[in-house]
């Protein structure tokens, strides 16, 4: 079982919870079991194609799958499965709210 | 009576300071390095005219753009920056005799926006919420709806990556020679890519790590996933890794840096700091190379060395590089 942290833009897709429990031995299929439990993550998660949305990265603790083996990284039990949206950097940005 | 002297040419002098840019001092931090046979060495961009490595950026960017005639003498210059490329552009305009505006999120610190006025910059605040992306849209649409602006965009510009393949690499592959790993912050990708690529020219093996910000909920602001943003000049397939650094992590390290090494560095510093000490203590040995993008003076308002981890505000919902 791995638990997987939910970015606020797509938590109204999974009743407002900021993070999900799902098995799985693979990204792949920690994904598609999210997004069989709540439908409304699938188009937001995958392309049309079933690759990784480009605007998503996914990360097995704390590195990104796309520089190890895409969809097929493996996912152990008690692994942290982190969606995150793409954003802007290059700032050095210091900024408070 | 005095006698003129004759005039000499000197042996190295820069005709001004923006031929003080680059050919910054690599430094080994043997306090932290974690193994013996590891070395660990800083390449220290801070000592540049700014205090930051984006003025060699925003050097390569506004020279390739005189040299291929993309600007005309007086024009205005408008970029989408939330601080170092903005200052380094700011001065950079100045000496060259452009006009500058920055484009920067509202919530910015005081000393960006100070330096960036002592400078003459212009600055048009986005919304704040919408963070760095907020202001790269506004810039974009600002440089399209007015063709009189000169927009460098370092988001896509290749003379950024080239300022890192033709100068910092070439200056880390001089000084060093072999390089075990790389390691820097993914911000643009300039770093990463213009280093990546000529390193890897220099040695296949050498390993390219991006260190990345593990961005607060707040800041995060997207209405939907397909706001984000990728750089246009990122390659994924330059780096062998990738790898989140929360903003606590990169705080610790950042002081670990001054207490330790002596090195007063900004956030990203320490946050690429704690990844490439993580590389070193994977390896049996080699030469683990990070990047310090700026010095610290920048966050002295935010208490980063005199306030405790714990009394530090809104650690996760600031942006801190």
């Amino acid at each position: 079982m791995a638990t997987v942290k939910i970015p606020p833009v797509l938590r109204p897709a999974v009743s407002g919870k900021s993070e999900v429990e799902v098995e799985g031995a693979t990204v792949g299929e920690v994904l598609n079991g999210l997004a069989g439990r709540h439908p409304e993550t699938r188009g937001q998660l995958f392309a049309d194609d079933g690759e990784l949305n480009r605007f998503v990265n996914i990360y097995v603790n704390d590195e990104d799958v796309r520089v190890q083996q895409g969809l097929e990284t493996g996912v152990a039990s008690g692994d942290t499965v982190v969606i995150l949206p793409a954003m802007a950097g290059g700032g050095a940005c210091a900024s408070a709210p | 009576m005095l006698e003129a002297r004759p005039l000499r040419e000197p042996r190295k002098c820069c005709p001004d300071v923006i031929g003080a840019i680059g050919d910054t001092p690599l430094v080994e931090l043997k306090r932290l390095s974690p193994k013996e046979g590891v070395r660990l060495f800083a390449k220290l961009e801070f000592y540049s005219p700014t205090g930051s490595v984006k003025d060699r950026v925003a050097k390569s960017m506004m020279e390739r753009a005189e040299a291929e005639g993309a600007i005309q003498p007086g024009q205005r210059v408008i970029e989408p920056t939330s601080g170092n490329t903005g200052i380094s552009l700011a001065l950079i305009c100045r000496l060259k005799g452009y006009p500058f505006t920055a484009v920067m999120p509202e919530n910015v610190t005081e000393e960006r926006t100070a330096m960036l006025r002592m400078h003459g910059a212009e600055i048009v605040y986005s919304e704040g919420a919408k963070g760095s992306n907020g202001a790269v849209e506004m810039a974009l649409d600002m440089a399209e709806r007015d063709p009189s602006l000169y927009m460098p965009y370092q988001y896509g510009n290749p003379a950024n990556p080239d300022a890192h393949y033709y100068g910092t690499a070439q200056e880390i592959i001089d000084d060093l020679g072999d390089v075990t790993a790389f390691v820097a912050g993914l911000g643009t990708g300039g770093t990463l890519m213009g280093n990546g690529r000529r390193l890897k020219e220099h040695d296949p093996g050498t390993k390219i790590v991006a260190a990345e910000p593990l961005q607060g909920e707040d800041v995060q602001g997207l209405r939907s996933l397909d706001d984000g943003f990728i750089p246009p000049i990122i390659d994924i397939s330059v780096l062998d890794r990738k790898i989140l650094v929360s903003n606590r992590d990169g705080i610790i390290w950042t002081r670990k840096l001054f207490e330790e090494e002596g090195i007063f560095a900004g956030v990203s510093s320490g946050a690429i700091a704690s990844v490439a000490v993580r590389i070193a203590n994977e390896l049996d040995e080699g030469n683990v190379v990070f990047l310090v993008a700026d010095d610290g003076n920048k966050y002295l308002s935010a208490g980063l060395w005199t306030k405790s981890i714990d009394e530090l505000e809104a650690i996760d919902s600031t942006v801190w590089w």
